[in-house]
């Protein structure tokens, strides 16, 4: 399998790494950069566990080939917080107890911050719809669409 | 114990307290299983699995994987002749032989990349001879059906299960209490009903994942996603032959567990390869598809029911016969027919009871412990029976329960005097949040409205002697560390625990860290994370080892004042006298003792405080009858309703307001106990809805999330209260006692009332899919 070399910025930081031209960006950032943030839930495109950010739109990076991200801007949850203070999602949903066993946290926090750089102020209809690629199987979900309710709150 | 004296409840206790596991779970610093780092050592696991659902393995040729460069291991059955199970030893590692379902594991490969173990798969070469499969539980247990396990008679098995040698019937569990069909006579009404109740499966967001190392002297390391270290150690070492001694399981967080993370599913499987990879460590990471069926499902379920009450409503006797399809393998199934069966009444007073409740080998994945154990399987058809019922009589659905539902002193069916409980409350609070006696019309001329409740209780399932201990140790400048064996699934149990050690010691809850990832070299044993027994067992293990660490601290410090213990407190860290008002903070005492005067000498030294409960007073149970003193430890109740509309167009079910309540006995952490009725209450409404393992031949259909469809935001009740109720249990921490399945129970047979209500169907299971919901409303000429 040929390797590729390509660069991307991730969090922020210009990283240089060689992938196999068939590896997902998943699999590039868990394996080749050892950043595990990102969950493997299915590696199908449909629990949403492998949300990121790819040039500012969520994606599941299960279902994006790594070399696809040769010169593109990649945000995981690592790079939600600013210097250490937490992104207001990531605030929000803790104090609304919107995270049990905390699986399916990180593509969902990513999904609601792309959700509230584009739509300060969603509706809880556009909540539900941002997240509905987003599965959770412990919290039921009222407390992830409050917490993302206060987390508008605190932006605006 | 005087320290969890419920007429003074120390102020963490009944407090929301902030958990202390969700700032690394929000960063992305967790650790899960799989993002462990092994470097370049690991070699990756795959699994060859059967294709056919009952077949005798006439060849197994590996030869070509085994030459595939970058094939390190490669294993089957024959190396591994050892038996595995919790309760009922009928499995192997790898098939041996026979294979039993589709999915079974024939042999493992341990390759350098995971494109090489899955290219060696492709290699490994088996020939079958097919065997006449058995698809149904009820033919199952009948004489015409072929054996599954011909060898049942030869299994290892507690004596509270009783299988039957010769048959495929794994376990058969009896209630003959009263006398039926006398009672049958005196009935004003009775209704029969058979409900079946389809595999479903757990669907944990994090896929099972295990990595195993063996070095030469057979010390096996095995990290898992594991809800049960300790259990998962000892089915491993007895399966190998070895003492436990020579297996370590490290069991970080678990990304959802639900049941299927406990005993032993696929953690065997790497440590088998590990056994042969001179050393170096390997990882099996089941794909979402091998997720769905090779594991743990929750187990089918066909009831009979038969239920007569006098002209009042006061129910007289019942029948139940239910035929679990336990699949494959019942190692734990047996127990969940158990439970079943001591439960079979549901949480009503009934004088007359015959049950046989049968767990029964077919050709389908293997039937597991999945939250509610039984009771959601039960009480959808249970519930939705007495609806029936409540309709035969002409009474009240509400008023029917209240008068039935089961309350303290009464003689339970299993003939256990039932302890207080506050399932009156909870019916009458959920009646209440959606205004069960207000008719309320649809909001579209094409949608029609119902509302439906639902009952439920359930005891822990355990054997009757499952032990928790803890540790609490100091740390120089006073604050603790917090020794566990019961695992963080996202439940909040490490939380609890440090509200329930700051508590009893007298410190702030800050200075708690509760110790993970768990280790069973240095954890100290819990039996297992489930039956929701961790609030109430681990919970009172942790007040003992922290109120003998606060005992062996006070003792100290009343020697060296000369005073009396009872005298003397700890507050906020600080050991005080109420008689002669000396203080002196834990930092001073706890690792270095305390000085005489003078320096003359030295008191005390390192404090560890330790504690352990283990219930002493459950017994057995009569195998013909199963009659017995104290069948379980206790039971927690609880109701729902739903309010819902029923679109007539598409048969889709919108909930527009659901309620829960339970009877928790004290609520250690409140919004931690309300997260547990809001998530049980969506994951029962999912499978009431929308989940099936559609078995075909003994194949699963829709191994994906495409098809096997599980609830989303889109899905969820538009409104929900939850509501906690507190009546205290004798033996619980402060009165608690457990409440992580119970809100998963109700919700199948409560939704399938409200669809009655609303439009006059009952299916004879779940899923309420739009399409079956549909398609039922024109086969009655309800729509055409």
């Amino acid at each position: 399998m040929a390797l590729h070399r390509i660069s991307l910025t991730l969090n922020g930081e210009l990283e240089q790494v060689d992938v196999p031209s068939n590896w997902t960006l998943l699999q590039m950032l868990r394996q080749t950069l050892a950043v595990t943030g990102t969950k493997n839930g299915c590696s199908s495109g449909e629990c949403g566990a492998c949300t990121v950010l790819l040039n500012g739109e969520p994606v599941n990076s299960c279902m994006v080939l790594a070399v696809e991200c040769d010169g593109a801007e990649v945000v995981t949850v690592e790079g939600l917080a600013d210097d250490g203070r937490l992104a207001p999602v990531q605030q929000a949903i803790m104090e609304a107890g919107g995270v049990q066993c905390g699986f399916c946290t990180p593509g969902v926090l990513i999904s609601a911050h792309a959700l509230l750089e584009r739509n300060p102020s969603p509706t809880e209809g556009e909540i539900k719809d941002a997240l509905v690629g987003n599965l959770c199987r412990c919290t039921g979900y009222f407390r992830i669409i409050e917490a993302v309710k206060a987390a508008a709150a605190i932006k605006v | 114990m005087a320290v969890t004296d419920k007429k003074k409840t120390p102020d963490l206790i009944g407090e929301s307290a902030p958990r202390v596991d969700v700032l690394e779970k929000v960063t992305g610093e967790a650790l899960y299983t799989d993002d462990l780092q092994f470097g370049n050592a690991l070699l990756h696991g795959r699994i060859k699995r059967s294709p056919h659902p009952h077949a005798l393995i006439k060849k197994i040729d590996t030869s070509k994987a085994e030459a595939l460069p970058g094939v390190k291991v490669v294993v089957t059955g024959q190396d591994f002749p050892g038996m595995v199970g919790l309760y009922l030893k009928d499995r192997h590692i790898f098939a041996r032989e026979r294979v039993r379902f589709v999915g079974e594991p024939v042999a493992g490969v341990a390759a350098t990349t995971e494109e090489i173990a899955e290219k060696a798969l492709d290699l490994i070469e088996v020939e079958y001879e097919l065997l006449e499969p058995v698809f149904d539980p009820e033919f199952g247990a009948s004489p015409e059906a072929p054996l599954i396990h011909p060898d049942l008679g030869d299994y290892q098995v507690p004596n509270f299960i009783f299988p039957k040698p010769g048959t495929n019937i794994a376990n058969h569990f009896k209630i003959r209490k009263g006398d039926v069909e006398a009672a049958w006579e005196q009935c004003a009404a009775v209704v029969e009903s058979k409900f079946h109740i389809p595999q479903i499966q757990h669907v944990p967001i994090e896929p099972h994942v295990a990595v195993a190392q063996a070095d030469s002297d057979g010390q096996i390391t095995l990290w898992a996603s594991s809800q049960s270290p300790f259990a998962q150690r000892n089915i491993i070492a007895d399966v190998l032959g070895i003492s436990q001694s020579k297996i370590r399981v490290i069991a970080p967080y678990v990304g959802g567990g639900f049941g299927c993370k406990a005993g032993v599913t696929m953690e065997a499987l790497p440590v088998a390869l590990a056994l042969k990879a001179k050393g170096r460590p390997v990882k099996v990471l089941l794909t979402r598809e091998e997720e769905f069926y090779t594991n743990f499902v929750r187990q089918g379920l066909v009831i009979k029911l038969k239920i007569g009450c006098d002209k009042d409503g006061n129910l007289l006797a019942m029948e139940n016969t239910m035929y679990w399809d336990g699949g494959a393998s019942t190692e734990y199934g047996v127990n969940i027919t158990r439970a079943g069966g001591y439960s079979s009444t549901g949480p009503y007073d009934v004088p007359n009871v015959k049950t046989d409740s049968l767990c029964i080998y077919t050709n389908h994945p293997i039937g597991g412990a999945y939250r509610g154990f039984g009771m959601p399987e039960l009480h959808t058809a249970l519930e939705q029976t007495m609806d029936m019922l409540c309709d035969e009589i002409g009474m009240d659905k509400v008023e029917f329960r209240k008068l039935n539902c089961v309350r303290g002193g009464d003689i339970l069916a299993t003939g256990m005097k039932m302890h207080p409980v506050g399932l009156s409350e909870c019916i009458e609070k959920v009646a209440e949040a959606i205004e069960w006696d207000k008719e309320e019309k649809p909001s579209a001329p094409n949608k029609k409205r119902g509302k439906g409740i639902a009952l439920m209780w359930k005891a822990p399932a355990m054997p009757p002697n499952p032990g928790s201990s803890a540790l609490v140790e100091f740390n120089e400048d006073g604050t603790i560390m917090v020794g566990v064996g019961g695992q963080e699934i996202g439940q909040g149990t490490f939380t609890v625990m440090a509200q329930m050690a700051a508590a009893t010691l007298g410190i702030p809850y800050e200075w708690v860290k509760v110790k993970g990832p768990l280790d069973t070299q240095y954890s100290p044993y819990e039996w297992q994370t489930v039956a929701s027994r961790l609030t109430w067992s681990m919970g009172n293990a942790v007040v003992a080892a922290a109120a003998d660490a606060r005992k062996q601290v006070l003792d100290l410090v009343s020697d060296a004042w000369d005073e009396d213990p009872d005298d003397l407190d700890i507050v906020n860290g600080v050991v005080v006298s109420y008689k002669s008002e000396q203080e002196m903070p834990l930092k001073d005492i706890v690792i270095y003792g305390i000085p005489n005067e003078n320096f003359e000498g030295w008191k005390g030294g390192p404090i560890i405080g330790r504690g352990n409960f283990m219930p002493t007073y459950v017994t057995g149970l009569d195998s013909e009858t199963g009659q017995g003193e104290r069948a379980v430890v206790h039971f927690t109740t609880g109701a729902q309703a739903f309010d819902i509309e029923i679109d007539m167009d598409t048969g889709k079910i919108e909930v527009l307001k659901a309620a829960a309540a339970f009877d928790v006995g004290k609520a250690i952490n409140p919004e931690l106990v309300l997260s547990q009725l809001e998530g049980g209450l969506v994951q029962g409404m999912s499978s009431a809805i929308f989940e099936k393992i559609d078995l075909k031949e003994g194949v699963m259909q829709n191994p994906s999330f495409v098809d096997y469809r599980i609830a989303t935001t889109a899905d969820i009740p538009l409104e929900f209260e939850g509501i906690i109720v507190e009546e205290p249990q004798d033996d619980g921490p402060w009165g608690a006692r457990g409440v992580g399945e119970h809100p998963m129970v109700p919700s199948a047979a409560a939704i399938g009332n409200a669809i009655y209500n609303a439009v006059g169907v009952r299916l004879e299971g779940p899923p309420f899919s739009a399409e079956r919901i549909y398609l039922a409303m024109l086969d009655a000429g309800i729509v055409e």
